[in-house]
């Protein structure tokens, strides 16, 4: 435990067991980004996924909105301490984007409109855990929150989820992202509060 | 190199309030003595730490409004009405009284006295504070860097540093400062209130070759200036953001 705040009381937003340490709820959604929203028009939309071998497939906008989707609702949790429950997204699992790759890749690294990148290892976007989301509370993403569209990885701080995703690549080293190489924690669990270097 | 400021581990020091210091009715700077502090580059930012007699405990981040090599770390601190921790800082915390923080944080909203080119500041509300720390570092190192702050504020009794803004622009030639007030102008403004528009951003100049731009205030604000900017022909990548929701980093 820290050293007492003389005369700080707290408000106690109850958050309970489903806020990590150190996080404190909110009701809106805060934008945080590091330069302009990207202006992406959707007819030259491309998402693209590289592989170690640089084998690649991608999907223009009408074909990546063909594929199965998923309604997915989850918490976020963000690095500058909010987090917010029960977001309710719809996105294309990043299982069904990749079934059939043929890699033996241990990490990957997703490229967005306008240059930002954040990787993880390749097993955190595996097995629903990780999806490619342009549907937020029931209307297209807005551009200031990633849209069209952008990568959910709610188990991890919410930079990993790359807003404006515009490719994944996979990789055999761990290349680190924006944050990542800029003071903040490679990997990013909430729960083990990896919110810089070294923690 | 100045990346060296957030290398190691942040661990959790305690800082001692030295003073405070009212910026306006509801806004107020905290002037801590931390010993060993790494030292940091304008415009990063710190993490504090609250923590009740019954050990809850909570965080928010704070940008640091002083130049690196200042006697006192400074954080200027904006009461949010609902806020749990601004009140706080404030309000309560008072000269003696230790604060416990973490930093420096942040590697990329920075400013770098070695960087000669014309840099264009454009701040909304309290997001001026990381912006302050780089106008005090331009005239602590004495970069001869052309700066240019436009300030967007409600009324002239929200602005933050209005006095000190005021003399540094008066005897700097390279530091030029513009206000925006966006809902009561004071009296005999050539202008009405009003949001900043392409002209104030400008100065009705092209963008400079290569002028670097940070914006920082409340995400609405920022918005529409990045993208003021970049219909006016600023290079996206020239543009660095910060942004504060209304329920979001610093309450």
């Amino acid at each position: 435990m820290g050293i007492v705040s003389r005369g700080f009381g707290g408000h106690r937003r109850t958050g309970g067991e489903k806020l990590p340490p150190g996080q404190y709820l909110v009701t809106g959604f805060p934008v945080l980004s590091a330069g302009p929203t990207p202006r992406i028009k959707l007819d030259s939309w491309e998402l693209k996924i590289r592989t170690e071998t640089g084998e690649s497939r991608s999907w223009d906008w009408a074909a990546f909105r063909a594929l199965p989707h998923e309604d997915i609702t989850v918490d976020l949790h963000c690095v500058t301490k909010w987090s917010k429950f029960g977001t309710a997204w719809q996105g294309v699992s990043l299982d069904t984007l990749l079934t059939g790759v043929e890699t033996t890749a241990q990490f990957a690294l997703a490229r967005s409109y306008g240059g930002y990148t954040t990787n993880l290892p390749l097993a955190d976007l595996l097995h629903g855990q990780a999806w490619i989301a342009y549907s937020y509370d029931s209307a297209d993403l807005d551009p200031e929150h990633g849209g069209p569209a952008r990568l959910l990885v709610p188990h991890l701080y919410l930079w990993k989820s790359a807003k404006w995703v515009q490719g994944i690549d996979l990789r055999r080293d761990d290349e680190p992202g924006f944050w990542e190489s800029l003071g903040y924690h490679n990997y990013g669990d909430p729960w083990r509060e990896q919110r810089y270097w070294g923690d | 190199m100045a990346r060296a400021a957030v290398l190691g581990r942040l661990t959790w020091q305690v800082g001692t309030v030295a003073g405070v210091r009212d910026e306006t009715p509801t806004a107020r700077t905290i002037m801590l003595d931390v010993p060993g502090w790494p030292g940091h580059q304008a415009g990063q930012h710190v993490d504090v730490r609250l923590t009740a007699a019954d050990g809850y405990s909570t965080q928010r981040s704070y940008s640091i409004a002083s130049a690196p090599g200042s006697t006192s770390l400074e954080l200027t601190v904006q009461r949010l009405p609902d806020g749990e921790v601004s009140p706080y800082l404030a309000e309560v915390l008072a000269p003696g009284d230790p604060l416990e923080l973490r930093g420096p944080i942040g590697g990329w909203f920075v400013w770098d006295p070695e960087n000669a080119e014309p840099v264009l500041l454009v701040a909304g509300g309290s997001g001026v504070v990381p912006l302050m720390a780089m106008i005090r570092t331009r005239a602590m190192s004495g970069s001869q860097a052309p700066f240019r702050l436009v300030y967007s504020v409600r009324a002239p009794d929200t602005a933050l540093y209005a006095g000190e803004l005021a003399d540094r622009a008066r005897s700097d030639a390279g530091l030029d400062v513009t206000y925006v007030y966006t809902r009561s102008a004071p009296p005999g403004w050539p202008a009405p209130a009003g949001r900043i528009n392409t002209d104030i951003l400008t100065a009705g100049q092209p963008a400079q070759p290569g002028q670097a731009v940070f914006v920082c205030g409340p995400t609405g604000f920022v918005e529409a200036a990045a993208d003021l900017l970049v219909d006016a022909g600023q290079e996206p990548r020239t543009i660095k953001t910060e942004r504060f929701g209304p329920s979001g980093g610093q309450t």
